[in-house]
């Protein structure tokens, strides 16, 4: 299960696709920081100072950062979950895992976890933003660690859908649209919950988003958690019982 | 005793396609040290009953044993005893041969020193020595091929299934890998898959026919040359009697 971890894990970066991936995520962050952090400077600093308001560069600069983060990694993470199982199936190697004595659950969480070391890669990369501002400034240190578990649990629980629709298809062109689709509607879901008039709690509580609103706070709620939990093993054991289902035909 | 050598023990195998039948009430047996051909025209079903011998694909009826071990109730342990190359081989392209070959040994559970006389004794006995690192999407067929057995021989499995093994290679390579076959049937169990009579002619003791998902000879070779009745006229006339049932 470790081993195909990371043989996964670098076999991801053996393509220039992680790697692009990952640079166009740095850079479109890096940019949307740098004018969050010059507008918080120029703009609003003074406008707090002048009103007195309880929030800092923490609430208006970090918070933004990472609405932003988890908004972009749902066109990201499908294009970085899509080769999981599709492409295997597609050079027909999937053969290979199943003739050795693994189980599917091993396979499955083997893959899993490649994609979670990756998982671990964007989130240390996004985070080191926010860290170089302690260059200047003082943080709220809590609400950062906060925001940064909501976002590793946002983009694993992402991970484990895009694996499981990976495992439906042989196309991986299919599998990114599908994960990129699937993931789209569940924020749908939160910006209809969220309506002014109307508005609808269940929907909200089904949403990602949601789920991910409280982390930014700098709330660590236990449901929260166990929501993403409950989504992550969900789709886990979903594509567990795809692959043996293939087998039995 | 006699059924403890018995390496492959499959009675009454049968897989569906929808409503077609594939393979219909398949016996397979197998003893150490013996090597089976399964001949038979494209699409008479060789490569299901591999499939489901090797546990990638579970059949819809039947029983298979593998080295004493029930393939179905503990698949887990009985899918050690077996190295398997499908029709395609599995490989990924954008690995070397060496690490493709590392990767192979440590899914089944190979470590440290083992793993390395494994990938070595591997390497050898498929003449991949010079290639060993060179991307396997830019090999030619015949070495993806040979790098296919290397992997399925790697954990020198007791049981040796070969799904055409011999497919798209050269002349000379045939040769080694006819002879490369020859020298682990005398310590494994191999079942190889062919639709090319020579090929059995040259390396397998037994030969089981399979046209339509039936078995419609199961003799050794021996038996055969001493009723003097060859291969060919069989398969020839087998396949002609077919036709005829079919045109009538």
């Amino acid at each position: 299960m470790l081993n195909i971890g990371f043989s996964e894990f670098q076999r991801l970066f053996r393509t220039p696709l992680a790697w692009v991936l990952l640079a166009v995520v740095q850079l479109i962050l890096a940019y949307l920081f740098l004018i969050q952090t010059e507008n918080y400077i120029t703009t609003i600093q003074p406008q707090i100072i002048a009103s007195n308001a309880p929030y800092g560069v923490t609430d208006l600069v970090l918070t933004q950062l990472f609405v932003f983060a988890g908004i972009m990694m749902l066109a990201i993470m499908p294009l970085l979950t899509m080769r999981s199982f599709a492409e295997e199936r597609q050079n027909q190697t999937l053969v290979l895992l199943r003739a050795t004595p693994l189980s599917a659950m091993q396979i499955v969480l083997g893959k899993f976890l490649a994609l979670e070391l990756l998982v671990l890669c964007l989130v240390g990369m996004i985070s080191l933003m926010p860290l170089s501002l302690l260059l200047g400034t003082s943080l709220d240190i809590g609400q950062l660690i906060s925001a940064i578990l909501g976002l590793f649990l946002l983009l694993s629980s992402f991970a484990a859908a895009g694996l499981f629709l990976s495992s439906l298809t042989k196309n991986t062109m299919m599998a990114a649209l599908l994960g990129f689709a699937f993931l789209l509607v569940l924020a749908l879901l939160y910006f209809a919950g969220i309506r002014t008039e109307d508005p609808s709690p269940l929907l909200v509580y089904l949403s990602h988003f949601g789920h991910y609103q409280g982390f930014l706070n700098g709330i660590i709620d236990s449901r929260d958690i166990v929501y993403y939990l409950l989504f992550i093993v969900v789709f886990l054991a979903l594509t567990v019982r795809k692959l043996d289902n293939e087998r039995l035909g | 005793m006699q059924a403890a050598n018995l390496l492959i023990e499959a009675s009454d195998l049968q897989r569906f396609y929808g409503n077609h039948v594939a393979v219909d009430n398949v016996n397979l047996e197998l003893k150490a040290g013996e090597v089976l051909g399964l001949l038979g025209p494209n699409g008479a079903g060789k490569s299901t009953i591999l499939q489901m011998l090797s546990g990638t694909l579970a059949p819809h009826a039947g029983t298979i044993i593998i080295n004493g071990i029930d393939l179905k109730e503990r698949p887990t342990e009985a899918r050690r005893h077996i190295g398997y190359l499908p029709e395609t081989p599995p490989l990924y392209k954008d690995m070397t041969i060496r690490e493709y070959l590392n990767y192979c040994g440590r899914l089944h559970g190979l470590k440290a020193k083992q793993l390395k006389t494994s990938v070595e004794s591997a390497i050898d006995d498929c003449q991949l020595g010079e290639l060993q690192k060179r991307l396997i999407g830019n090999l030619s067929k015949g070495y993806q091929q040979r790098t296919g057995i290397a992997q399925a021989i790697l954990h020198r499995p007791p049981l040796i299934i070969l799904d055409e093994p011999t497919v798209g290679l050269d002349p000379l390579q045939l040769e080694q890998i006819r002879n490369l076959v020859r020298e682990l049937g005398k310590s494994h169990g191999i079942i190889l898959s062919t639709h090319i009579l020579q090929e059995v002619d040259a390396v397998c003791e037994r030969v089981q026919i399979i046209n339509k998902g039936k078995t419609v000879l199961n003799e050794s070779l021996d038996s055969l040359r001493q009723r003097d009745q060859s291969l060919e006229d069989f398969f020839n006339k087998e396949l002609a009697a077919k036709a005829e049932t079919k045109h009538a």
